[in-house]
């Protein structure tokens, strides 16, 4: 009491708070600074995705065209059907090699008229190695054409394409065995010709990965198709697996040591490396169980086992979501808590459960890591799979184990590719993603 | 009998039950379903049940029980081989399970018959011709020792699959008998049914366990035959790794230093470039943003969290290693000639730390909006600017949430992989410069793993010693940070 | 006593006029939440808000050291006048302002800190003091006219957020006083407080009066007929009635203000 009499307040003169003193004006400078930080932050961060973005759509379109050379190739009968009868085996006994002759004389035919000093013998390292192949399969496929005059559109050689797309250079070209400046030279022309074209890579998307010396042909079709099924097992067990834990965590189990001891495992186990996983595919289902390596079967319980938590983690959070009083209804009718559960509060819940299943799917879909231990690299995915059980069980890649590989190979032409197979692997993740929030806002509820 | 058809019998006989225990419920309760204790299908559900889930349970159990009883006493039969020869049990063995798998199908596709497989001699037959014609490749000629125990195998099989049907569809046939006979009106099948899927429930639920079980006992396991093979002290303390290529005998140096060291170095650039970013970025949208910036600087940010890192490893190796070398490398940008390839520690730690950035704002983010309302007009009510208030309140009031996020981004940055093996490089080197190429644990990891189907030399199951310290370092600040920031809410809870 | 009381409100009706609000509106977003509010607040002075819940007191109480510009779709117009100066003046920067206007908040807030660091955190960022004596002089001076010198003197260094809620609050109001602010506001900083807490606080707000203007929302009627000299009542937004306490307490002139204080509304 005495204390505040004996102090008066406000000794010093009253400040106008018009007037910005000294120290307000420094305080208000650092204020600004610190936001300008923040800012900073903020598009420092962005310009990070959008040269992300960026570097993918610059390198990675390329990959969805793709050069092709038209042809006119004469099937000759004396190369093919020395006999004559069309006996099927007989030109099955022709290999590809047999077919080079063909091509080196269409592409005489092709480039009669332009300057060029090119031996003919060197023409058909315009042409990809495919090529020959092509021709041989529409040869067995339709035997009554030999002796005529076909028009193929077949692959230009991978740095034909380059060239075209600007990633080869004439310089480029001076060290290079397999193509020479006056290559290009010929392939202007024939641009200007009509008969070499850029058109839209459909192999490209449903193709199959070619060997290291062609990645004209590569596709990410099959490997794709090994995604799809590791994504199917992902779903087939996590999602029920998934539920089933989540519902008994968060609906019947009491507190007690075993019921923290399996909260504490997931809550560590969503944030074990991914790696870890792989180490475990490999050691359980591979050297222990003796599952098929490279097989999707095994890819997809190896991703499982990582998606679970995630799933485990969304479905707990939507189940809470369900408001006590919906329980409370169900009891008062004389449900069993059982029936509550699976009557009322799970179909509650369930466009978040999905919602959540998605995001856990998008997630293992981009996974590397655990696929490159259990073998899903290193291995050159060229055959669809026959039929559900070998599209299971027989070695395939997946996308991501894919685009690993090109990534590793030498051939810049591969880099393309990897880019390429980015973007369709984004905009699969994209479409789930979008699916997800469509759900989420669709079914959205607010208690 | 294959398993397929198994399965199929026991899920029609599950059926069947369903049927037979509806009908003798109705048929107790007089046709009345009032008179029930529970509803009719319970007592259905409650048959099918003990029909078809011990069944499943010992097929199941059988299924793995089986292999481990017959390769324990088949690999009896070629052990003297082994020790012989000098090479491992399991290629043996593997050899072995190759050739039965080969007869199997030799005899189904009726190129042999049972009686000519029994006759076949290892010494006058080429078996690894007549295999390869059934569509099985061997890697080498098959010796005497090898087919008998082939032979065994197959022999063991066949026993033990007809066993195995026998006693599931026992199994399965006498549930449903007993369950029928249980069931009359006053039977509470509701009541068993329900505790049965709750103990479905329970065992779902026990896979988490069972998934950490199962990573613990395969580390440890292959980690103590590496330590058989390999000195531990040396791998824990050894400044070098070196692992020669041939596979087999010594002269490989796996010391763990230069590959912990790359790891730590790579994360900590990580961090030097996520956190501050991220810290900043979390500050701006929770402080500063007006709601339309929020909405839409937020998701932006957090799509480079959803980008998987296979992509991330692409940039680094293939844009931001080139755009890299082009600043520092010898004909770059700087003229400084520090960085000779793209493959380095800051090639790798950059983009890591792009990755990281919304990992650390969005965990920031949630934990600086945790700090009440009170605090922030406390604070301004007395005067202070608005980064005053941030600075000298809010984050130190938030401060242990906030170490919490940088350590489980910290764990995430130990833990990547993709981007350390394309963006890092392979060499391991104890060096301080940060333009030199390094690798990680986890790189290695791969690297050791990939190719070779042999996990029995020290150069391949070296991977799971990493793999083991990987996981004790990660999980460790994983519950740190847990911890960690599960006190920081309850303090304000 | 019964003089005491009636000289104390015969100066205040004398004393100079500190905050003077005209025509003062307050929109959020749509909501037109104070309509048309004109008062006259004298300086050494207990005034108290009262009305229900939502009658905009607290919103008419923050809109004085312009707490509500941190509220994005808050507006304000109308003007403010402390000491004669527009407090929505452009010029003005809310920061000088909320140092010479200070406030107490519902719930105490003692930041995470020490007790010293508490009450030493408005002078250091407003640079108060030159040197850590002058620092533990104006501290120690706060924490006395806070009236809990006494109880954390010993422990200083320990945390603020360790006290009871009525030691927090007491906290919170030398902290507030630390600045040496010329008003102080008083967002009903006895409702999260216990009886005893409570009759503390009170006391504490009667012998502030000696020094500051201070203002007090309150929805406690009994709290303001015991600590204010004046009182206004609001309602829907409105300034209802603004007198001596005593006398809308006793002969109120409208009937709203009637009807709350005797409990027939509110």
């Amino acid at each position: 009491m005495t204390d505040t009499t004996v102090t008066p307040v406000s000794a010093k003169p009253a400040k106008s708070i018009l007037e910005i003193d000294a120290r307000t004006k420094k305080r208000n400078a650092a204020e600004k600074r610190f936001k300008a930080y923040g800012i900073a932050a903020i598009c420092v961060g962005l310009f990070f995705l959008v040269a992300l973005l960026w570097a993918i759509i610059q390198n990675g379109t390329p990959a969805f065209t793709q050069t092709y050379v038209t042809l006119d190739v004469e099937l000759l009968e004396e190369k093919l059907d020395k006999t004559g009868e069309r006996d099927i085996e007989a030109i099955k006994k022709v290999s590809t090699f047999g077919y080079k002759p063909l091509i080196q004389n269409a592409l005489v035919d092709a480039t009669e008229g332009m300057e060029t000093e090119i031996e003919d013998k060197n023409l058909a390292k315009l042409l990809s190695d495919s090529a020959a192949a092509q021709i041989r399969d529409y040869v067995i496929a339709n035997p009554d054409q030999i002796g005529e005059t076909v028009e193929f559109t077949v692959l230009a050689s991978s740095r034909v394409d380059g060239y075209l797309k600007g990633r080869v250079t004439r310089e480029d070209l001076a060290r290079d065995k397999n193509l020479s400046p006056d290559h290009l030279d010929l392939i202007d022309q024939m641009v200007e010709d009509g008969s070499v074209e850029r058109i839209f890579n459909w192999a490209f998307i449903t193709g199959a990965d070619a060997s290291e010396k062609r990645p004209e042909s590569a596709g990410i079709g099959v490997s794709m198709i090994g995604s799809f099924f590791m994504m199917l097992v992902v779903l087939i067990l996590a999602l029920p697996i998934g539920v089933a834990a989540s519902i008994y965590l968060e609906e019947f189990a009491p507190q007690n040591r075993f019921t923290d001891l399996i909260e504490v495992n997931i809550s560590n186990l969503a944030a074990v490396p991914s790696i870890v996983f792989g180490i475990l595919g490999l050691a359980v289902f591979i050297q222990f169980a003796h599952l098929p390596q490279s097989a999707p079967i095994v890819g997809g319980l190896t991703l499982t086992l990582m998606t679970l938590p995630t799933i485990v983690i969304s479905t707990r959070a939507s189940l809470k979501a369900v408001p006590p009083s919906i329980r409370d209804a169900a009891l008062g009718v004389g449900a069993s808590k059982m029936q509550t559960v699976f009557h009322h509060v799970l179909p509650l819940a369930m466009p978040g459960i999905l919602t959540g299943t998605i995001i856990g799917l998008a997630q293992a879909l981009g996974e590397t890591a655990p696929l490159l231990l259990i073998g899903m690299v290193g291995f050159i995915a060229s055959n669809y799979p026959e039929g559900v059980a070998s599209g299971f069980l027989d070695p395939n890649s997946a996308m991501p184990a894919q685009i690993y590989e090109w990534a590793k190979r030498a051939d810049p032409a591969y880099y393309e590719r990897a880019w390429g197979g980015i973007i369709v692997l984004l905009v699969f993740l994209l479409t789930m993603n979008i699916i997800a929030i469509i759900l989420r806002r669709r079914f959205e509820r607010r208690w | 009998m294959p398993n397929t058809i198994l399965i199929l019998i026991v899920l029609a006989l599950g059926v069947i039950g369903f049927v037979l225990g509806r009908q003798r419920a109705m048929a107790s309760a007089g046709g009345n379903s009032r008179n029930l204790h529970s509803l009719p299908s319970y007592y259905g559900y409650n048959v099918a049940c003990a029909t078809t889930l011990p069944a499943m349970g010992l097929l199941i159990l059988w299924l793995l029980v089986q292999p481990l009883i017959i390769n324990s006493s088949v690999s009896g039969l070629v052990s003297d081989q082994a020790s012989e020869e000098g090479a491992s049990l399991d290629l043996i063995m593997s050899d072995v399970r190759r050739v039965a798998d080969g007869l199997d199908t030799a005899v189904e596709t009726g190129v042999l018959t049972e009686e000519e497989v029994e006759a076949l001699d290892a010494e006058q037959d080429d078996i690894r011709d007549l295999l390869a014609g059934v569509g099985f490749a061997l890697g080498s000629d098959v010796t005497p020792s090898t087919l008998e125990a082939a032979k065994s195998y197959r022999a063991m099989n066949e026993v033990g699959d007809t066993w195995k049907s026998v006693f599931v569809i026992a199994t399965a046939l006498t549930g449903l008998l007993v369950s029928w006979r249980m069931t009359n009106k006053d039977f509470r099948a509701r009541n068993v049914v329900e505790q049965g899927v709750l103990a479905i429930l329970i065992f779902a639920a026990s896979i988490a366990i069972l998934t950490t079980l199962g990573i613990v006992l395969s580390l440890i396991f292959n980690t103590m035959e590496f330590f058989r093979l390999y000195p531990a002290s040396e791998f824990f303390f050894g400044l070098s790794w070196n692992p020669s290529f041939s596979g087999r005998g010594g002269g490989s140096e796996l010391g763990i230093l230069p590959l912990l060291w790359g790891t730590l170095y790579i994360s900590l650039i990580a961090l030097i470039v996520a956190v501050p970013i991220g810290l900043f970025a979390a500050i701006y949208l929770s402080e500063y943003a007006s709601k339309p910036v929020r909405s839409v600087a937020k998701p932006l940010l957090e799509v480079l969290a959803g980008i998987p890192t296979i992509v991330y490893g692409l940039f680094a190796l293939l844009t931001v290693g080139p755009l890299l070398v082009e600043v520092f490398g010898q004909k770059g940008f700087l003229g400084v000639d520090w960085m000779s390839g793209g493959t380095a520690v800051m090639t790798a730690g950059l983009v890591m730390g792009i990755m990281l950035i919304p990992f650390v704002s969005s965990l920031s983010d949630d934990i600086i909006n945790a700090v009440p309302q009170s605090m922030r007009d406390g604070s301004l009510g007395l005067g202070a600017t608005h980064s005053e208030t941030v600075r000298q309140v809010i984050l130190p009031a938030a401060l242990p949430g906030i170490v919490g996020a940088i350590l489980l981004a910290a764990s995430r940055a130990i833990g990547e992989t993709m981007i350390v093996v394309l963006g890092a490089g392979a060499a391991a080197r104890l060096s301080m410069n940060p333009f030199e190429a390094m690798t990680t644990v986890t790189a290695k990891i791969v690297s050791q793993l990939t190719g070779d189907s042999d996990f029995s030399s020290p150069e391949a199951l070296v991977a799971f010693a990493l793999g083991i310290t990987l996981f004790v370092i990660t999980l460790g600040l994983n519950i740190f940070a847990l911890y960690i920031v599960r006190k920081y809410r309850e303090q304000y809870e | 006593m019964e003089d005491l009381a009636y000289m104390d409100r015969q100066m205040s009706t004398e004393q100079d006029i500190k905050i003077s609000a005209k025509n003062v509106q307050v929109y959020y977003a749509d909501n037109h939440a104070i309509k048309d509010v004109n008062v006259d607040i004298a300086d050494k002075t207990v005034t108290a808000f009262i009305g229900p819940s939502g009658c905009g007191k607290s919103t008419f109480l923050r809109c004085i050291n312009r707490m509500n510009d941190t509220i994005d779709v808050c507006r304000v117009e109308g003007a403010i006048k402390i000491d004669g100066e527009d407090i929505y003046d452009k010029r003005v920067d809310p920061v000088q302002l909320r140092a010479k206007v200070g406030m107490v908040f519902q719930k105490p807030n003692p930041f995470p800190k020490s007790i010293y660091d508490n009450v030493a955190y408005g002078p250091r960022i407003h640079g108060l003091a030159k040197n850590r004596a002058e620092l533990d002089d104006i501290v120690e001076k706060a924490l006395r006219r806070g009236a809990i010198w006494d109880e954390v003197k010993d422990r200083l260094d320990a945390p603020g957020t360790g006290l009871s809620g009525g030691q927090q609050q007491r906290l919170c109001i030398a902290r507030a006083v630390a600045t040496e602010p010329q008003v102080l506001l008083m967002d009903e900083p006895c409702s999260a407080l216990d009886p005893i807490a409570t009759a503390q606080v009170e006391e504490l707000i009667d012998e502030l009066r000696q020094n500051y203007s201070v203002v007090i929302v309150t929805h406690s009627m009994q709290q303001a007929a015991r600590v204010s000299q004046k009182t206004a009542f609001f309602h829907l937004g409105n300034l209802v009635e603004y007198d001596d306490t005593d006398k809308i307490f006793t002969n109120p002139e409208d009937e709203r203000t009637e009807s709350y204080i005797s409990g027939r509304i509110g």
